[in-house]
């Protein structure tokens, strides 16, 4: 299963790479966020723009790139599908599934799998 | 046990928290003596976890040393140079030494400091790292080991009313209230609309109500501070008719202090104000002179008589 598992990923990579700058973490989100790579963001963030973007929408880490967060907010609102995804708790990264094919995590479910202690929002709201 | 600052956040008791300025070689003499001015007004002090990517003593053992000065810290972990076991180990040591209120930030990236050649970490952001201290108090670590018993936390985050996108930063913050923050300290805006629209748009969602915000307020001295947090502190946009009015006045202290009493009073005109948070770098008795300003009593007076936060209208 290995290597049709590795051609897979590279198909993945062959095809979403060029379009989306994918860094093939192996747990693709870009539906959720406007259809834009969390994982070209500088500090990989996966829950929204950090505080340092600059006034004139520009990255903090790279002065000449515009934040991703910035067009992935943009883009969102104008999906017809998965406009309120962006407003979801994103887990952590699972930094075992990187590399592999995001299709093949998604098919198998394995991409939604969340450490053991990772709350959801609603526990996290009980005081 | 809860902290004071969490009791008087439920109350809905008006607060007022502080920066504890960065330790290097002073040690626990430099946080007395910067304590020594700023204590009549301040509830908490945040131990900032190396602002702007610069090294200093660390929050956890400045959060400790706190501690032993009689002060309340707020224990900042900046997830820049931590990967998430170093996070949940530092959480659980701060539990350990008694300390409560911790704030979760992403943190500023390495290149706004000294030494950008560093690596960089972010194995998570900030909304992860609140529901990860959760977790905690929940009674496990992040893999589902159990801690008996649970350590007890006041969580608390950062926004920033003065960075684009500026309609999505409430739903931003809403985020970290969904992830389980208590309090929301607001990056210091020196665009006072922008902030007065964060304020709006988080008492029309009703996002002031699930968590308290306190807009920061930065007490500078001369204009080449003001040129600092301008260039080098990321996210800060200072107007150039703010830097203007320093740069042409006779008395620059007193000019940076006018303009912080200015946005400090435009702050808490606005609805679901929680309390402030006041920054002055090395001079600690501008943010007692600044509370007597804005007519903030003394800490030992609120708590005999009240002070209750603004009630949004």
């Amino acid at each position: 299963m290995r290597a049709p598992a590795a051609l897979v990923a590279r198909a993945e990579h062959a095809i979403k790479g060029p379009i989306w700058g994918c860094q093939m973490c192996g747990q693709c989100v870009l539906h959720s966020t406007g259809l834009t790579c969390p994982m070209t963001c500088p500090k990989t963030l996966r829950n929204g723009p950090c505080g340092g973007v600059r006034a004139d929408g520009t990255c903090e880490v790279k002065p000449d790139m515009r934040c991703v967060w910035l067009k992935a907010v943009q883009r969102s609102q104008r999906l017809p599908l998965w406009r309120g995804h962006i407003d979801d708790l994103r887990p952590p990264v699972d930094n075992t599934l990187k590399g592999g094919s995001s299709w093949l995590h998604l098919l198998s479910g394995r991409d939604r799998v969340t450490p053991a202690g990772w709350g959801s929002a609603e526990d996290a709201l009980e005081p | 046990m809860p902290s004071n600052l969490e009791h008087k956040l439920k109350a809905r008791e008006f607060v007022v928290t502080a920066e504890m300025p960065v330790i290097d070689g002073g040690g626990l003499t430099d946080i007395e003596r910067h304590l020594a001015p700023m204590a009549p007004y301040v509830d908490a002090y945040n131990a900032t976890d190396n602002p702007s990517g610069h090294a200093h003593s660390s929050s956890l053992a400045v959060s400790i040393a706190l501690r032993q000065a009689g002060a309340e810290p707020i224990m900042q972990l900046a997830c820049r140079d931590r990967n998430r076991l170093a996070l949940e180990a530092d959480l659980m040591g701060a539990a350990m030494h008694g300390i409560v209120n911790v704030s979760c930030m992403t943190g500023d990236d390495v290149t706004a400091g000294d030494e950008p050649e560093a690596r960089r970490v972010f194995d998570l952001d900030g909304p992860q790292l609140i529901a990860l201290a959760r977790s905690l108090e929940r009674g496990h670590y992040l893999s589902g080991r159990p801690i008996v018993p649970s350590p007890h936390f006041c969580v608390g985050a950062v926004e920033n009313p003065g960075a684009p996108p500026f309609e999505y930063r409430v739903r931003r913050a809403a985020k970290k209230a969904l992830a389980g923050a208590h309090f929301l300290q607001l990056q210091i805006c020196y665009r006072p609309r922008l902030l007065e629209r964060f304020l709006h748009a988080a008492h029309e969602t009703g996002l002031s109500g699930r968590i308290a915000l306190l807009p920061s307020v930065c007490i500078l001295r001369t204009v080449g501070g003001m040129r600092f947090v301008a260039t080098r502190v990321p996210g800060i946009d200072v107007p150039a008719q703010a830097l203007r009015r320093v740069e042409q006045a006779a008395d620059a202290e007193a000019e940076c202090f006018e303009i912080a009493y200015e946005l400090a009073s435009h702050a808490l005109a606005q609805p679901g104000v929680a309390g402030l948070h006041l920054i002055s770098f090395r001079k600690d008795a501008g943010i007692a002179a600044l509370c007597r300003r804005l007519g903030i009593p003394p800490r030992g007076e609120r708590e005999q008589h009240g002070h209750s936060a603004s009630v949004a209208v």
